[in-house]
Formats: structure tokens, C-alpha cells, sequence
């Protein structure tokens, strides 16, 4: 026999107590356990962070410092050589970081900032509301979204401001369909109904009741969503609609130095100048692919250790 | 005695995993089975019975290991057998009949495809042909149309049907043992009737051994020989059913039998807290209630009985304006309440709270036990603070808890724990009319006495009236006043409880009443008789 007591006790029934741990403490745990890729991953966007952050203290030159000579080879004074204006290739694509990521994140951060809060409405609403905004984000997906976005921005003209908010738009329509599809799994349960029969404002039944139960797919959908928006930027950037010069930026690099290849036969290196940007790019993405696959799989439930 | 055993399972030791490291779930238990035996497993949630019916087959489920013991089954160890070499055993000479047949069943296949499968994969076939033989089994298990039911998908029979069909299946490759865990838990007492006799003849008719799960003590009475009652994973005390009921030895086994003993004198009063007023309500076009008049004395408790499906929930969803009523009309205190919800006040909401069936849904997992009890006393009552955290640790003693749970998590509360905090969260708003849908039916029955008893005594001190939905008989006796039947979205009849649970008796009263099962291992037989006679 155990040492139970023989008698019922409200208090004593078996429930399963976590040990309570510290924040920091269970980030710990998490972290030591986490596979080598998301290690890799955290490693590369802290040090992407970093470069953004501190870039005016890092960087060699000033960002559109062009007092230098065209298409110089790479050398002790300028490690990646300059550009075809005379830039110190290194510099920018320091403060390429910089301008690439800030605007990239100030997107996905707008995106989710709309599709996020129209897909909980819907979810709530499940009425005409819902079918009207659904039907619109519909529409707005059925254009190819990066031919709409240059149409836009020829439009509106490409400033940074247009950028953000152009593309925060498109890209929003997808977070509006996640949010709205895991949304209305939390909203059928007993507690949102407890909510609401307790009288509950729509505000609070959508960030205390509904968004703290959504927020793993959310994340995980960031990390990506942030991917894909980085992207559009570099291939806008890349066409000449996207970040103008003097501001660096990895997608104008990868154009304004392209020809550079040509030269692989006389320097092997200043082949390499325009992949520069264009790694630095995938690097990224890749990693916060390993972030997000790895957050995913700590979320999910589902684990290969058992 | 030793030359039929068939399993015999000595010193079992399993461990599950959870937090980050093993825990014992069962701690040694010996469980031995004859052939044509069938023994009883009963204990709370959490006491390791499902866990240790599956590992007679050799079997635990992911995250949990066999960390000691032997199973010898008909000579074989299967603690020591690899998964392939027990695999031909399962399904075969080892069958399962999970609680839910509805999740258990593929849906793309006729049933009696799934009937038949494990039979002919192992090759085996009694009569010479395994699909004439199930339409026996259907035939001997009291299905409709046996000849033509097997031709069906699962969505198209019920759930009573689809439990027989899984008990078919089990029975199919005639195993000399099956293990049913909890089958009969999901059903309405009225179809469960029907899936137990049918059941009990099978097993009885080609006196094949079985291991029977269920926390319902009434349910094991009429299916086993030996009940054997665990606890946190160790056993309390095994016995022959008859012996075990009428002369258990341990204490436990004796609270657990003492819970059916609640009940509460019958009171009534003139002074009407609520009144439902030939109401109709419909969802869409599909009419569900039909003129549904019911009347709440202040300070008592009036139950709602039926089977599912027969507008008791409708009718607590049309009072708190959730589905608003197409006719008739709701009085509160007196007062017309209006339909939707949204055109009623904040005191109007506050009067009447709701406590959900399922605890585990009602409670937003990512707020603590203080944040859930909190929120009714700042958001009607407007208190802040210290002055909240204080009134929050009252209610946690008003039902029997302390202050450690303030800051826990609903995942890290057992059931009835959860349902406690479900009702202190309707208690701190001080309303004057409870709604309790199906609130112990989701728990163990030493639980559910503890949250009746509670209920009463919260009932004395501060006059609640409780409008109790239920379709357990059991509970009705302990907590109500006033009993409400109801049929299809209408109702049989309301009166004083003795009223309504004394002959004469409307038919369906009689068909409900009837099918509860008691604690008398006769009373399956007995009933069969009657209604046969």
C-alpha cells in the first residue's frame, strides 16, 4: 500500500506540478537540448543582429563614401575591393545588414500587425465580415504577388515608406489566412464562451483569451513569413524598384556588381563580389529556417526521442 | 486452479515519461486471469489501469517502458518478446476494445472489411468464412440487420452500434482474451444497456477471457467475476465481485462504494428565480426545442435528465442568450431576460454562471488559477490588486483549496481540481443562478461526490440556485430538488424528485430510470428479464 492518504482530499488528488523553474532556467533546458542546426541558426542572426546593430562601428568607411577608385580588387584597404562607383564593398555590405533586416522586420511586423488582427475579427465574427474580408484576401491572392508589387510601387513611387506598407499588404493576406484558420479551433472552445457570456469586450477575448493559444504557429510563421518578405525586398532591390542607392542594400549590390562576374577568367576573386550579397542573403534565410523548423518541432508535440 | 490460467502477470513495473524524467505509473501489480475469467480493473483517473490492461497485451504506449515484471501469456513471456514476435498475437489470440469505437474506426472502409481484417491476415477462419461469421457476431450482438449492417461506413451507424461492431471485431479471430477499456463510457445510459448485455453474452457464449477497464463501479458489478481496485498504480485489494461489494476490506474500496449513498431531502419554494416560458429554439432551420416551459424555485436545485441530443444543453444555451429562442420567453427574477446576449447588462450576466462538462476546455491553459478566478471579481465587482489576490485565496477555500494554486497552470490540475476552479470562477462573481452542464460527468466517481457535496454545501451557505444538467440518475438523487425530463427537445414531465422517481412513471421515465445501472451484479440479468417478460 502507499502512503496515500485513505480518505478523499480535494487538495491532495494526484495533478501533475511542474517543477517551477525560472525563465532563464527553462531557457536553458530548452537550449541545451536544441539540435546542432538551430544552434547554427541562432549563432548566424545573433552575429546578423550584431553586424546591424553596430554597423557604424564596424564598417571601415562611411556607408556612401565613394572617394575611392572603381572596381578596385580586393587588397588590404578594401578586404572585398570596391563597387563600380568607387564604394568599399565590405562597408556595405555592412550597413546592407542593416537597412535589409530593419526594413524587412519593420514588414513582417506590419503584415502581422493586420493579417493578424483582420484573421482573429473573422475568426470571432464568422459572419458577412468574415466573408467579405476572406473573399477580398482571395482576390488579392490571386495576383502574382511580386508582378502587383512592382505595378504598386511604380505607382507610388519607391520610397521606403511605399516599400513597407506595400508589401506588408500583400504579404498580410497569407498571415490573415494562418491566423483565421488556427483562430477558429481556440474560438469554438468552452472558455472563449465563457468569455463572451461573462460579457467580455471583443479587445480582451482576442488578446487574453484567443492570441496566447495561437501564438506557436504564429511564431513559427514570423520566422518564415520574415524569410519570404526578405526576399521579395532583395528580388525588388535586385529589379531597381526596391531600396534606392545611396542606401546599401544586398539585392542593389547583387545587380550594381553582377558584371563583375564576367571577370572570373582575369580574378578569380572579383568573381566572387557580387555572390557576396547574394550569400549573405541565403545565409540568412537558412538560418532562420533552422530557428523556425526547430521552434516548430518543440511546439508541435511531436518528438523523435520517445 | 493453475492449469487454466491463461495470463499471468507478476511484480509489473512501468514507468511513463513526463517533465523531463520517469515516473513509476504502476508499481508492481500481479494480475492473474483464467480462461473465460473476466475481471474487473476499476480506480480513479490516473491510477494505471488502462495503462496496465494494455500491458497484458505486452503493449505500452509511447512514453511509457516495462521496466519489471513477467506477462506470461499461455506460456509466452511477452515482457520478453520482441514487437514482431507479438504482433501475430495481437488482434488475434489478444484483442482490444478501445473507449471510443468513433476514433478507432478507419472511415474510408466498410465495417465489415475492419470486422474481418485481422481474421484474414492471420489466415485464421472460424465456420470456413470469416464474413459469414461476423454477420453471426452482429446477429449474436443484437445488431440491426446483421446481414447488411457490415456494408455500411462508421459514420453511418451510432455509437452503440459502433462499439458492438468493434466488440465484433475483437471477437471475430476468437481470442482467448479481450481487453475492453472503459467501452461503454461514451454512450447514453440507454444504449449502454444494450452494449453491456450484448457484451457479456458474447464473452460468455465462446468463454473467452477478458480484462474490463472502467471507473463505474455499477458497470463492473454486472461484467466481472473478480473486481480488482488499483490505486496510484499499486493495487488496493482484489476480491470475487459479489464479495468485493458486499464486504470490501480496505478503506478506499469502501469510500469509493459509499459514493452512491449521497442524497439530499427534497425542498421546495414559491419564490421563482427563473422561468422558461414555452420556449422554441431552432439551430438554422433544424427545430430543437419545442415548447419548453420549466419553472426554478430560489435557492434549490432543479435537474434537467435526458439522453443526449434531447435539448437539455439547447435549453441552458437559450437561458445564458447564447442561442436565442424564436418563441416563448425567459423571466428572470421576474423580468423578461432578453434573447441575445449581447442586449443584456453586465448585472443581468452576472446573475447567471455557467460550470461546462469539460474543466479541461472551460479553462484557458495559458492563464493561471488566479488570472481565471481574478477576472470575474475585477470585471463585475471592479476589486484590483491585493484586495482581488485576497478574495481570489477565499474562494480557493470556499472549495476546499489553498493558496499553492494561485499561480499554477490548469495542465498542472487533476480533474476535479479543475472543475473546482471552474466553479470558484463562477462563484466570484456572486451570482444567483448556476448553470451546471454535465459538471461530474467527466470525472471519477469519488470525485464526482466530492464536487456534489461541495455543490450542496455551497448550496446551504449562500442559497445558489443550480440549474444541474445531467444524465446520470445517480447524481439527480444526490443533488436535486426538482427533476425535469426531457425527450426530443420537449418535456416528459417536471416535479418534486419523488415525484418523478416514483411509479407511475411516463414511459421514457421508466426506460431512463430502468437502465441505470445499480450496484446488484443481478441487475443486468433481472432487467433483461423484464423487459424480455
Amino acid at each position: 500500500m502507499s502512503d496515500a492518504p485513505e480518505t478523499y482530499s480535494a487538495s491532495a488528488e494526484v495533478g501533475a506540478v511542474r517543477v517551477r523553474r525560472t525563465r532563464t532556467q527553462r531557457a536553458w533546458i530548452v537550449l541545451r537540448k536544441a539540435p546542432i542546426s538551430a544552434w547554427f541558426g541562432l549563432l548566424v542572426v545573433t552575429f546578423y543582429l550584431c553586424v546591424a546593430i553596430f554597423a557604424p562601428f564596424i564598417a571601415p568607411y562611411g556607408e556612401a563614401d565613394s572617394s575611392f577608385a572603381a572596381y578596385a580588387p580586393w587588397s588590404d584597404e578594401h578586404w572585398f575591393g570596391t563597387d563600380q562607383i568607387g564604394r568599399d564593398i565590405l562597408t556595405r555590405l555592412i550597413y546592407g545588414a542593416r537597412n535589409t533586416i530593419g526594413i524587412a522586420l519593420a514588414t513582417t511586423l506590419l503584415a502581422f500587425v493586420i493579417g493578424g488582427s483582420l484573421g482573429l475579427i473573422a475568426a470571432i465574427n464568422r459572419s458577412w465580415l468574415d466573408q467579405l474580408i476572406s473573399r477580398a484576401v482571395d482576390v488579392l491572392m490571386a495576383i502574382p504577388s511580386l508582378i502587383f508589387a512592382l505595378m504598386l510601387l511604380s505607382i507610388f513611387g519607391s520610397t521606403v515608406w511605399s516599400l513597407i506598407v506595400i508589401i506588408a499588404v500583400l504579404d498580410s493576406t497569407r498571415v490573415f489566412r494562418l491566423t483565421r484558420a488556427v483562430a477558429v479551433n481556440v474560438v469554438v472552445m468552452d472558455y472563449v464562451e465563457a468569455a463572451r457570456l461573462r460579457g467580455e469586450g471583443l479587445a480582451w477575448v482576442m488578446r487574453r483569451e484567443i492570441l496566447p493559444n495561437i501564438l506557436p504557429p504564429m511564431v513559427a510563421e514570423f520566422g518564415l513569413r520574415f524569410s519570404f518578405v526578405f526576399l521579395t525586398i532583395a528580388a525588388l532591390s535586385f529589379l531597381g524598384v526596391g531600396i534606392q542607392p545611396p542606401t546599401a542594400d544586398w539585392g542593389s549590390m547583387v545587380r550594381e556588381n553582377a558584371s563583375l562576374i564576367q571577370f572570373a577568367q582575369f580574378d578569380l576573386r572579383a568573381a566572387f563580389t557580387p555572390l557576396l550579397p547574394a550569400a549573405a542573403i541565403a545565409l540568412l534565410t537558412v538560418a532562420v529556417n533552422f530557428i523556425v523548423d526547430w521552434f516548430l518541432q518543440q511546439t508541435s508535440g511531436l518528438r523523435d526521442d520517445l | 486452479m493453475t492449469s487454466d490460467l491463461l495470463l499471468d502477470m507478476r511484480d509489473i513495473r512501468i514507468d511513463g515519461f513526463s517533465d523531463e524524467r520517469w515516473h513509476p505509473i504502476i508499481k508492481g501489480v500481479n494480475l492473474q486471469l483464467r480462461r473465460g475469467e473476466v475481471m474487473g480493473l476499476i480506480g480513479e483517473s490516473g491510477a494505471g489501469k488502462s495503462t496496465l490492461g494494455k500491458a497484458a497485451m505486452g503493449y505500452t504506449q509511447p512514453g511509457c517502458k516495462l521496466t519489471g515484471g513477467s506477462i506470461l501469456f499461455d506460456g509466452m513471456d511477452l515482457a520478453a518478446m520482441s514487437e514482431a514476435q507479438k504482433r501475430p498475437l495481437w488482434g488475434t489470440r489478444i484483442a482490444y476494445v478501445a473507449q471510443s469505437a468513433a476514433a478507432s474506426f478507419n472511415p474510408a472502409h466498410r465495417l465489415i472489411e475492419q470486422t474481418v481484417e485481422a481474421t484474414n491476415r492471420a489466415g485464421l477462419s472460424p465456420n470456413g468464412n470469416p464474413r459469414e461469421d461476423a454477420v453471426e457476431l452482429y446477429d449474436a450482438l443484437q445488431l440491426p440487420n446483421p446481414s447488411s449492417i457490415g456494408a455500411r461506413y462508421p459514420h453511418q451507424v451510432s455509437g452503440g452500434q459502433l462499439q458492438r461492431v468493434m466488440t465484433a471485431m475483437a471477437m471475430s479471430p476468437r481470442p482467448d482474451l479481450i481487453i475492453f477499456d472503459e467501452p461503454t463510457t461514451a454512450l447514453d445510459v440507454t444504449t449502454q444497456v444494450e452494449v453491456l448485455a450484448s457484451m457479456r453474452k458474447i464473452v460468455e457464449e465462446f468463454n473467452t477471457a477478458a480484462i474490463y477497464i472502467t471507473h463505474d463501479l455499477a458497470v463492473v458489478a454486472q461484467m466481472a467475476d473478480v473486481i480488482k481496485v488499483l490505486r496510484y498504480g499499486e493495487e488496493v485489494e482484489e476480491a470475487e465481485t459479489r464479495k468485493m461489494l458486499t464486504a470490501p476490506e480496505m478503506p478506499y474500496t469502501k469510500s469509493l462504494w459509499s459514493v452512491r449513498g449521497l442524497e439530499k431531502p427534497e425542498e421546495t419554494s414559491d419564490d421563482l428565480i427563473l422561468e422558461v416560458k414555452g420556449v422554441d429554439a431552432a439551430y438554422g432551420v433544424v427545430k430543437v426545442l419545442h415548447d419548453v416551459s420549466i419553472t426554478m424555485p430560489r435557492g434549490k436545485t432543479v435537474a434537467v435528465v435526458g439522453e443526449s441530443g434531447s435539448g437539455k444543453s439547447t435549453t441552458a444555451r437559450v437561458i445564458t442568450g447564447l442561442l436565442p429562442q424564436s418563441g416563448g420567453e425567459v423571466l428572470f427574477n421576474g423580468e423578461p431576460l432578453p434573447p441575445q446576449l449581447k442586449n443584456r447588462s453586465r448585472a443581468q450576466l452576472q446573475k447567471i454562471q455557467m460550470i461546462y462538462q469539460m474543466a479541461d476546455t472551460a479553462m484557458n491553459p495559458k492563464q493561471t488559477v488566479g488570472e481565471i478566478i481574478g477576472r470575474p471579481l475585477e470585471f463585475y465587482l471592479g476589486f484590483k490588486g491585493r484586495a482581488r489576490d485576497a478574495r481570489v485565496s477565499e474562494l480557493l477555500q470556499m472549495i476546499e483549496l489553498d493558496d499553492s494554486f494561485f499561480d499554477r497552470l490548469p495542465s498542472e490540475l487533476s480533474g476535479g481540481q479543475k472543475q473546482r476552479i471552474c466553479i470558484a470562477r463562477a462563484l466570484a462573481a456572486e451570482p444567483e443562478l448556476i448553470i451546471c452542464d454535465e459538471v461530474t460527468s467527466a470525472l471519477d466517481q469519488i470525485v464526482q461526490e466530492g464536487i456534489l457535496k461541495l455543490l450542496l454545501r455551497l448550496q446551504k451557505e449562500f442559497n445558489y440556485s443550480y440549474l444541474f444538467i445531467t444524465h446520470d440518475i445517480a447524481t439527480v438523487k444526490a443533488i436535486s430538488d426538482e427533476i425535469v425530463v426531457m425527450l426530443e427537445g420537449k418535456v416528459v414531465e417536471q416535479g418534486l424528485k419523488s415525484d418523478v422517481l416514483e411509479p407511475p412513471y411516463p414511459d421514457y421515465t421508466q426506460l431512463l430510470l430502468s437502465s441505470v445501472p445499480e450496484m446488484d451484479p443481478d441487475w443486468l440479468t433481472n432487467l433483461l428479464d423484464a423487459r424480455a417478460g
